[in-house]
Parts: structure tokens; sequence; C-alpha cells
């Protein structure tokens, strides 16, 4: 592979097995610095699993995952968190008895420092960073379009604005890569929409975003590159464009019986 | 949580200056009444600071634990035994029995913390258990059922808290001071983890939170408040035995989180006074007394589902006009 130095993120060759499945077998893409990547492919093509390993859920059976030049297979989650490489979840994880703000607020914790002893005695640096803090989760919050809803208990929202804010609190960490998992799960066109555009704004303010999707629409829409997983191969790789023309793809997504190896 | 300075000052009233003019306004009745209020009064202050603690590891974080009365009586026997037999000073006895409770806190909870839900229930209600037996069979040391007395009580130097009342006073102190401690880590970068937790350890994890190490600091510092709870007790009471620190405290302190308010920092203060101080008040209705008192825990838990405290939660706050808030407009 080789080409670490180039990309933010390198999959490489990654299998695993559940017993006897197979669920990711040698897969291997790269998402350069600043790219807003899809990862796309039918039901069960082992989309999630790859999701998990990247994110450091659960190793892999084989391969190696490397982000920012450094290996981070096997690294617990909290640990792959902490470099800089933040997840969202398909189904909506909020901190419900928190308002939307103190949720952002939670995701400013890889970048804010500080513990028992800061909290009791509220040094200056301490009350500078709460301050920081505060003004940082509400101008997320107007990133996302969620800054009236700022103080209302987070299971209060909407299911589409839920995600929204997960959005936002995941930014909050300030990432270097944006693992987005399904983010278009449930919701319906108009919030999917509003979903893509923020994903743009996202990516646009220099955030490198890696999206696994099963909704096309909005992958064809926002990604600038794509690669295809089938019953866990990579089957391929390219620009929407390329992709949609893929006659692999297209047997894949249609069911189609003459696949050619690829 | 540092807020604009419009919703500070109403923040400030109902979350601090509210509560703390309560508790002295307690306390004043209690040092005006006769020595069996000043004894329940004191009992509900000692059991305020156990379960603020127990607030820490259930109410932030969400887990649970059934055997904090293990630190506790790691507290009041360090004290009982440390100054009872060995002359140490009292306060002295109590910090240090404080800093062993925490180091047997972050050894059990090590291991303890990655079992979850139930299984982590069980485990702690066996700590507590292990405790007892300890407590019971270790009569070198503990002196069994017999339990240890003469235990003298608080001071500092050649000064005695001699009265009963005087000691009252000392622990409201604690217990105030024991309040401002939890109000300042669960506003802060620290308490907003471990709430984080009780909301999704998942998505915790996904933000860089380490959910085992927060998880176990949040289990140190319930101990820290358990054995600081048990030491007073043995200063108060001048007497401790293994019952004290049995099943009946996990239930006893259980409920008091619940009636006054899981997660919230007032909610143990409020849920010790009651559950302590109801019977009191019912002691005229003579047989029907536990009957009236069970009906209104459970009154309460069905009306006011997140607690007393969460009924003050529902007093309006003045909002400054400047800073509209759309969405609480429904």
């Amino acid at each position: 592979m080789g080409k670490s130095d180039m990309a933010l993120l390198s999959v490489q060759n990654v299998t695993m097995r559940f017993g006897g499945l197979v669920a990711n077998d040698r897969v291997s893409f790269d998402v350069p610095e600043g790219a807003l990547f899809a990862v796309i492919g039918p039901n069960g093509a082992g989309k999630t699993t790859l999701f998990n390993i990247i994110s450091g859920f659960f190793p892999p059976s084989e391969g190696q995952v490397v982000f920012a030049g450094d290996t981070i297979t096997g690294l617990p989650q909290h640990a792959v968190a902490s470099r800089g490489l933040i997840r969202t979840y398909q189904l909506v994880q909020l901190f419900k008895d928190l308002t939307v703000r103190e949720n952002v607020a939670v995701g400013c914790h890889r970048v804010t420092r500080g513990g028992i002893p800061a909290a009791l005695f509220t040094p200056g640096w301490a009350r500078k960073q709460e301050a920081e803090v505060e003004r940082r989760s509400r101008e997320l919050l107007d990133f996302v379009g969620l800054g009236a809803q700022a103080d209302m208990a987070a299971d209060k929202l909407p299911y589409g604005q839920q995600r929204l804010l997960e959005v936002a609190r995941a930014l909050a960490a300030d990432p270097k890569l944006l693992l987005l998992d399904e983010p278009a799960a449930g919701l319906n066109t108009q919030e999917t929409a509003a979903l893509a555009d923020v994903i743009q704004r996202v990516n646009a303010r220099g955030v490198t975003v890696l999206l696994v999707e099963h909704d096309m629409s909005l992958v064809m829409k926002v990604a600038q590159r794509i690669a295809v997983i089938d019953f866990g191969k990579k089957i391929a790789e390219g620009t929407p464009a390329e992709i949609k023309a893929h006659p692999d793809v297209i047997a894949a997504y249609l069911g189609g019986t003459e696949t050619a190896d690829a | 949580m540092t807020s604009p300075a419009t919703t500070s000052t109403s923040r400030w009233a109902r979350g601090v200056v509210l509560p703390v003019a309560a508790v002295l306004a307690v306390m004043v009745f209690a040092l005006n009444s006769s020595g069996y209020v000043v004894t329940v009064i004191g009992f509900a202050a000692i059991y305020a600071i156990f379960v603020t603690g127990l607030n820490f590891f259930m109410g932030y974080t969400g887990q649970a634990s059934f055997g904090q009365n293990a630190f506790a009586a790691l507290g009041g026997y360090g004290s009982a035994i440390l100054s009872g037999n060995y002359y140490w000073d009292p306060l002295l006895a109590l910090v240090v029995s404080m800093a062993f409770a925490g180091v047997v806190a972050a050894i059990v909870g090590y291991p303890t913390l990655k079992l979850r839900g139930h299984y982590l229930a069980m485990a702690t209600f066996a700590l507590g258990l292990i405790t007892y037996e300890i407590s019971i069979e270790w009569t070198g040391l503990t002196s069994g059922y017999m339990g240890i007395s003469g235990i003298p009580p608080l001071g500092v130097g050649r000064y005695e808290l001699g009265t009963e009342k005087q000691m009252l006073v000392a622990l409201t102190a604690f217990l105030l001071l024991g309040v401002w401690i939890s109000t300042r880590l669960r506003d802060s970068r620290f308490g907003r983890a471990l709430r984080a937790i009780a909301g999704s350890e998942p998505a915790a994890q996904a933000l860089g939170i380490n959910v085992a190490r927060y998880k176990l600091m949040a289990f140190v510092v319930a101990a820290l408040y358990a054995s600081c709870a048990g030491s007073l007790f043995a200063h108060f009471v001048g007497f401790i035995s293994p019952e004290v620190f049995g099943g009946a405290m996990v239930i006893q302190s259980f409920t008091m989180l619940f009636l006054g308010g899981i997660g919230t920092t007032w909610g143990p203060v409020i849920g010790a006074l009651m559950v302590l101080m109801l019977p009191e008040f019912l002691r005229g209705l003579k047989e029907l007394q536990d009957v009236v008192y069970s009906c209104v825990l459970v009154m309460i838990l069905i009306f006011a589902p997140k607690g007393l405290a969460g009924l003050v939660a529902l007093i309006p706050t003045r909002r400054a006009p400047a800073a509209p808030r759309p969405a609480e407009a429904k």
C-alpha cells in the first residue's frame, strides 16, 4: 500500500470473519485528506462491520487501518476517537437527560482538558475554557440549524433534528475525519436534503468525511468518491458518475446474475 | 457551566441560595428543638452526605451500586478504631479512613466496573455483604456483633464538639461542603463526561471519553463520600456495629435518592430529610404510621417521578426579556 503519507485514512486488506461468515474480505481503500468519501452497498454487504472496524468498535481478523500515518488497528474506541476520528451511530445515540447545548458541550471533551481539581477550583483557564465550550456549542448548533433549540431536552427534538444534533456534537470534537454511519436512515426526503446540505458544509469547513450509506440519492448528491461493497468485497471504486455506470454495481443493486470478478 | 449573565442570577437563586437557606433553616430549627429532633436531623445530614456520593455513581453516571455501605463501614470502623483505640485526632482519622476507602474502591472497582447493569448490581451487592461478614467475623478488630462503643466526638486538637448540637453544626458544614463539591463537579467537563456515560456509553466512547476510567472515578468519589458519612456517624453516635452499615442502609439510601431526585444536586438532601423526618410527623397515627408512610412514598414516586427536587425545577424561572427561547414557548 505505502500510500498512508498521502491518505488521511487507509483501509488495508481488512478481513473480518464471524465464525464461518466472512463479513469483509480483503477490503482496501484510501480516503485522502479533505475528501467526502462514501462506502455504499446493498443491505448485508458488510458496511457496518467495516465501519465498526475503522472506528475501533472491534478489531479486524486481518488487515490494517492506518489513520493520519499511525496504525490504529485494535485500539479501543475512545483512543481512536481521541486521535480525531469521530463516528456517529446509525441509531441516534443522544445523551437524553442533557439539553441540546450540553450534548454538544460533551463533544468538546476531546479538545478540552481538566478533571476534578479544575472543576472544584475553577482556575482562570478553566473558566475561560468553559466560556469557549459554551460559545463553540452555540456556534455549531447555529451551523446545523438548531440554534433556537439549544436549551431544549435533547430527546424532545424530532428525529431528523436529532441526527443533526449528533453531527454538531461530533463536530465539537474537532474531528480530522468524521465517520457517518447511515445518517439518512429513517429520515424523510426533506430531512435527507437538509442533512445532505449540512454534510457538504461540514466538508467545506475542511473536515474529511467518510459516509457509509444505503441511501443512494444522498450518496450520489454529496460524495466525491465512492467505494462499493457487495458480499464483503469491494467491487468498484470511483466518482459518482463512474459508479452509476459500473456494470457490477448495477448488478449488485438490481440483483443481476452475470457478475464479473473485479 | 458558565451561563450568560442574564440567566445566571435566577439559576444561582434557585440552585444555591434557596437550598442553602433551606438547609440552614432546618439546622436552626433543630438547634432550637429537643435532643431527639437534633439526633434525627443529624442522621439526615449524615445520610444526605452518603446519598450525595451515591448520586455521583448512580445519578450522574447512571450505574447501579448496591454496595456503597461497604465504604461507609470502612469509614466508620476506620474512625472508631483509629480514634478510639489509638487516640488519633478524629478529623485525621476521618481523612485517613477516606483515603483508605478510596484506595479500596479503586482496587475493587477496577475489575468490578467491567460488569454492566444487573451484573454490576450483583457484584456491588456482594461487596456490601463481604464487608458486613468481615465486620462480624473479625472480632479482634471490630468486636463483631458487640460493635465498638465509646468513640470520641468530632474535634480538632484539644477542642471537642461535646454536645449533639455542636456536632450538628459540624455535620451541616460537612454536608454543605459535600453538596458544593457535587454541584461543582456536575457542571464541569468531568461531570458532563459522567452524565454522557449515563446517556449513552457508545456515544461517550465515540467522543473520546474513556468510559471505564470515568466510571471508576465516579465510584471512588462515591466511596469517599460514603466513608466520610460512616466516620461522621461513628463520631456522632459514639457507637457502631455491623448492623449500622447493613442492608437496611442500602435500601434506606436508595429510597432517599429516588424520592429526592436522582441525578439532581439537592435531591439527596431533600430525600434524606424526607425519609427520616416523615415517620416523626406520622408518629401520631400510631399503627397506621407505616401504611401512611408507604402511601406517601408511592404517591411521590408516581406524581413526581424525577423526585422532589424535580418539582422545584418546575417553578418557572424569571427569563431575561433579551433572550427569548422559542423552543420552550410551547
